[in-house]
């Protein structure tokens, strides 16, 4: 029995360091995907709660898809990401989840993330620039 | 106005019967005695193991939570989102076939605990527990009275889940309203709170009487501490001690990708497995559960790098421990004869299934059953005893799942029932 739990966590390590080529967290590996870097920071930092396709966890994470916040005002949708949201209700659901400030993220991650996830899942809305998340966290 | 309510009640009836017309065909009065309790042939979707069946009592009820079975065999669930303005659903099997044929509810409060003891049936919200008067299986509404009151509301590991013991005592999880005790919850590079002020009223679970009203959270006593979250607990008739299944900690890798890569995340830190005395402490916010070392760990936010231990050390262990992030939602120590007699006095297990473990495919989803030997500590490894809620084989986002096993209540004549949280499923397991 141990044994298997052992040789399982060596493959789960060999496996992890091929894995976190797109899950992992080092800079150098930012740098090569730089292209797509909204899906990096997406990755790294809303997936775990929002999942892959953007679908959320019933009752704790809400989806980002189709619905008014991903696709609506973006001074509201920058706020969410800054500032993190708690006690609102999501499309008529509550979640019991809090989302968490993402204010140490830079101008340019935030903007790429808000783009990825508005032209992702379904969603179709306008690119955020780091120009406008500059001008919310200047504000804040 | 009265004519009103009991006209829209009527309504109410008539519209929540409508809703179980699948599962429950009308059946003559004089075919009652005849019909007997058989397993679907599907087994409602689930499988099990060899010479155990289920049938589905209801479907459609809503978001359900915990369930309790009356000793008349009245089954009752609670929701955690009000249909029709009502938090409980009372489901009656008439003709002796197991499914259920009325489908009535009361209470305009949502929640999560139900257990029925003493006569009464408890039921909780967020923020209170309440109890009504049973009499041959039926609540008298109106005799309710609120046993505690008052509770703080929070969302985040707000639902309140009560047992009682056979010693005139009531428990209530208070579940922390964060993740690990940060400063700024769930925040990157935000530091533990040491001493963690949370912990003074929640990640625990409180002891109250169960006997007397209105008691506020100061008249209860902290029973156990260092419990980030528990939803699923059960009082172990033959041992006269309580057991709870405890929630562990999510993001260590993205809280701290130095020391944690996504595929130690997924498997870290462990659901554990706590017999639970008065006094215990089994280390929350401080440490977590390894299952990998065996060892309370010291937590990143107060300084572990996952080898560590420090003050860890002394904390109270789990007599047993689950892979990260299965999410175990109930507990329920079957005393029943009606399934094969290894079951008896085991535990079973809800594992309401996983969301944070990316990129590994999701756990959980299952029941699990846990053998125990005479001195309260189990006595093998784990079972898979039910699966096939969540509809594939492998569920990557946990919205795929077509449904989550949540309560676990055992029946007057051993039945084992389940319920589901997706869109209220009651499945009973019995004997084929
Ligand atoms: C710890 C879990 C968690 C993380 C990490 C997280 N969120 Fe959220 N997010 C939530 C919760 C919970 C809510 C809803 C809060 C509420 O209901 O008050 C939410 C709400 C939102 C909303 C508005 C509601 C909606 O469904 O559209 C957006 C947009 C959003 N998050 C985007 C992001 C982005 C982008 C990231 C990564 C930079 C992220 N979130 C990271 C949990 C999280």
């Amino acid at each position: 029995m141990f044994k298997y739990i052992v040789t399982g966590l060596l493959l789960v390590g060999m496996l992890g360091s091929a894995v976190s080529a797109r899950y992992g967290q080092k800079n150098t590996i930012h740098k090569a995907i730089q292209a797509d870097s909204g899906q990096l920071v997406y990755e790294n930092y809303c997936l775990a709660c929002h999942q892959e396709d953007g679908s959320g966890v019933p009752n704790l994470n809400p989806p980002l898809i189709q619905n008014e916040w991903v696709l609506g005002d973006s001074v509201r949708l920058i706020k969410v990401v800054l500032n993190g949201l708690k006690g609102v209700e999501v499309a008529g659901e509550s979640y019991s989840n809090e989302m968490p400030s993402h204010d140490f993220l830079s101008d340019k991650d935030i903007a790429n993330v808000l783009t990825y996830i508005r032209k992702s899942f379904g969603n179709k809305a306008n690119a955020i620039t780091p120009a406008m998340v500059k001008m919310q966290r200047a504000k804040k | 106005m009265k004519k009103s309510i009991i006209l829209s009640a009527l309504f109410g009836l008539l519209v929540n019967t409508s809703l179980l017309a699948n599962t429950a065909p009308k059946k003559s009065p004089k075919a009652q005695k005849s019909i007997k309790l058989k397993a679907d042939v599907d087994n409602g979707g689930l499988t099990l193991p060899k010479g155990i069946g289920a049938l589905v009592v209801a479907d459609g009820l809503g978001k359900a939570r915990h369930l309790a079975v009356a000793p008349n065999g009245d089954v009752y669930v609670r929701l955690n989102k009000l249909v029709n303005g009502k938090g409980t659903v009372v489901l009656k099997d008439t003709d002796g076939d197991g499914k259920a044929d009325q489908n009535t509810s009361f209470g305009n409060f949502l929640g999560t605990g139900i257990v029925i003891g003493n006569g009464y049936l408890y039921a909780s919200s967020d923020t209170s527990v309440v109890r009504y008067p049973m009499k041959d299986g039926k609540v008298d509404e109106a005799a309710g009275e609120t046993i505690v009151t008052g509770l703080e509301h929070y969302s985040e590991h707000g639902s309140k889940s009560i047992e009682l013991d056979d010693k005139g005592h009531l428990y209530v999880t208070f579940g922390a309203p964060s993740n690990a005790c940060q400063e700024k919850n769930r925040q990157k590079g935000s530091k533990g709170m040491d001493p963690c002020p949370i912990l003074e009223w929640h990640g625990g679970i409180w002891q109250f009487d169960a006997n007397k009203k209105n008691q506020k959270q100061a008249d209860g006593v902290r029973y156990a501490t260092g419990l980030r979250n528990v939803v699923g607990l059960d009082w172990n008739k033959q041992q006269g001690e309580l057991y709870a299944m405890q929630h562990g900690r999510d993001q260590l890798n993205t809280m701290f990708s130095t020391l944690y890569n996504a595929e130690q995340n997924a498997e870290l830190p462990s659901e554990e497995f706590c017999l639970v005395k008065k006094g215990s402490d089994f280390g929350w916010p401080y440490c977590y559960h390894d299952r990998f070392q065996n060892k309370k760990m010291l937590a990143p936010e107060y300084g572990g790098d996952g080898k560590i231990q420090e003050r860890c050390e002394g904390k109270d262990q789990p007599i047993m421990a689950f892979p990260a992030h299965w999410a175990p939602n109930a507990l329920l120590f079957y005393t029943g004869n009606l399934l094969p007699a290894k079951y008896k006095n085991g535990a079973f297990i809800c594992f309401h299934g996983s969301w944070n473990r990316a990129p590994l495919k999701q756990g959980g989803y299952f029941v699990a059953f846990v053998p125990f030997g005479k001195n309260g500590k189990p006595s093998g490894e784990y079972e898979v005893f039910a699966e096939g809620f969540a509809g594939g084989s492998e569920i990557k986002n946990p919205n795929e799942a077509k449904a989550r096993p949540m309560g676990l209540a055992q029946g007057p004549d051993g039945s084992l029932y389940i319920s589901d949280s997706v869109k209220g499923k009651v499945w009973r397991v019995i004997k084929n």
